[in-house]
């Protein structure tokens, strides 16, 4: 399997993502943000659209359009909760329908559309696999400085006001972080599953491990997991690896709650 | 010797449609435990920030004691059951800035310390959200002491507890005052527990305010408990 380069490229690039992911998850979580995640993600599906249109490549597209996006959305946390939702569900519209239009545009056959939406790994190139690399040590180098003030803001928001924690200042950098861990991620699971990798090894593990740096070992190897056994899985059946990695990972957090209502009961 | 940790002249503050605070003036001394009593809306919350300068007076003035470091138990929580950190690393979010991610020996110490400070070192590894609304507090009691403040403020920590579990938790606030001499700031509608456990008190009223030594504090107002 790893004599062919895209296998060899597809299983770096899952262990990066697979790594930020499950990092980046355990925030997403604690935040609760995941719709705010998954509109990010859409919103990258119009970019890697106009990227293709432009004759950028997807990920570059998505990377602009993400982090762009990135700090106006972060508005959004502010709003009332009962419109947040109503907003969200026109942004991501909105954006659906742009990465639509551009990829009409650009003429390009569908396989495109299906590659940006649902993931593919067999179009990562050696290039973009570096790209990627850089992408996932600049946030890795980013989480490490904010790491302490961002956990207390994520976990604690009230206290996090008293210890005079910019908030604000948190939210948007951690916004553009999550820019490009979407981008990064969705060039294997796609930008319609990015909750497969973003949020779901992390809200499995909140179950078992009671730390935070505990619940990002954890829901990196959830992630890794996921990544690695789905990419062999889709190498010998020659199905859809997006399929396998959403499959193990839901079965996952499936344990996980199972596990808690059990551990529960028994209490 | 006395020494003054604040001192408040004359302080008023005004929202735009209504007076909060009007012409107040208390001291705090070191190792005092000060019980602000009123009804809800009389404005003790508001000290509290005034007092935490995220609120500027609109008049009179308010001098803190240089470098006096204040530990602050706020009200209200985003705590619910599936809270997912243990009772530890809740209190080393405290444990904030620009600095290793994971915990220095002398934090993890620090953290030992004060959990042995509240009685949490049976539950210590325990998820927070599993905990009892009484160990909930003391966790973030603990939390607020992880710092080595000079004063500590707990606004309506003992609102939602049993009477019990009330006291358990005044009983760790007195030891921290008489044992570490900390000075404490406690503000509660409950009648009964201000008679019971600070030494001074200051009681807001919609008209004014009386302050003075906890014997001052009017006896008849024993059985009244605000809502």
């Amino acid at each position: 399997m790893f004599s062919f380069e895209f296998m060899r490229n597809a299983y770096l690039a899952g262990t990066l993502i697979a790594i930020v992911s499950g990092i980046m998850g355990v925030f997403v979580v604690a935040r609760n943000m995941p719709f705010m995640t998954h509109t990010l993600s859409e919103i990258g599906f119009a970019g890697a659209s106009f990227g293709i249109f432009i004759g950028w490549t997807p990920l570059n597209g998505m990377l602009a359009f993400t982090t762009v996006s990135s700090i106006l959305v972060g508005e959004l946390s502010g709003a009332v909760e009962s419109r947040r939702e109503s907003v969200i569900s026109a942004i991501s519209g909105l954006f659906i329908g742009l990465g639509i239009l551009f990829l009409s545009l650009s003429n390009k056959n569908s396989s495109y559309a299906t590659n940006i939406l649902f993931g593919s790994v067999i179009g990562i190139s050696h290039q973009e696999v570096v790209q990627m690399a850089v992408l996932s040590v600049l946030v890795l180098i980013v989480l490490f400085f904010i790491f302490r003030n961002l956990k207390d803001d994520s976990f604690d928001a009230v206290g996090a006001k008293t210890n005079h924690i910019h908030s604000s200042i948190i939210s948007i950098i951690f916004l553009v972080l999550l820019a490009f861990s979407v981008s990064v991620a969705a060039q294997i699971v796609g930008s319609l599953l990015i909750f497969v990798l973003l949020t779901l090894p992390a809200a499995s593990s909140k179950y078992f491990a009671h730390t935070v740096l505990s619940m990002m070992l954890l829901a990196i190897g959830f992630a890794l997991f996921g990544v690695w056994f789905g990419l062999y899985l889709g190498y010998i059946t020659n199905w859809p690896v997006t399929f396998f990695i959403a499959s193990i990972e839901a079965a996952i957090y499936g344990g996980a709650l199972l596990y808690n209502s059990i551990a529960n009961k028994s209490r | 010797m006395r020494e003054t940790l604040i001192s408040v002249e004359n302080l008023s503050l005004n929202f735009p449609n209504h007076q909060v605070l009007s012409d107040l003036s208390f001291d705090v001394q070191r190792g005092e435990f000060l019980g602000i009593i009123g009804e809800n809306g009389v404005g003790k919350t508001t000290l509290i920030r005034v007092i935490l300068n995220q609120l500027k007076p609109s008049s009179g003035r308010i001098r803190i004691k240089d470098g006096l470091r204040i530990g602050y138990v706020p009200q209200f929580r985003n705590v619910d059951v599936e809270y997912p950190l243990s009772i530890e690393d809740f209190i080393s979010l405290n444990f904030t800035g620009i600095k290793l991610p994971w915990l220095s020996r002398k934090e993890k110490q620090k953290i030992q310390t004060v959990i042995k400070q509240v009685n949490l070192e049976h539950i210590s590894k325990r998820p927070l959200g599993l905990a009892s609304g009484g160990e909930k507090q003391k966790a973030y009691l603990a939390q607020a002491l992880i710092n080595d403040p000079d004063l500590l403020i707990l606004d309506e920590s003992t609102a939602s507890l049993d009477p019990n579990t009330k006291r358990e938790l005044l009983d760790v606030v007195l030891r921290l005052n008489k044992e570490l001499g900390l000075t404490i700031i406690f503000v509660s509608h409950d009648m009964q527990v201000i008679h019971e456990y600070p030494d001074h008190f200051l009681w807001l009223t919609k008209d004014g305010y009386t302050s003075g030594p906890i014997s001052e504090l009017h006896n008849d107002s024993k059985e009244g408990e605000y809502v």
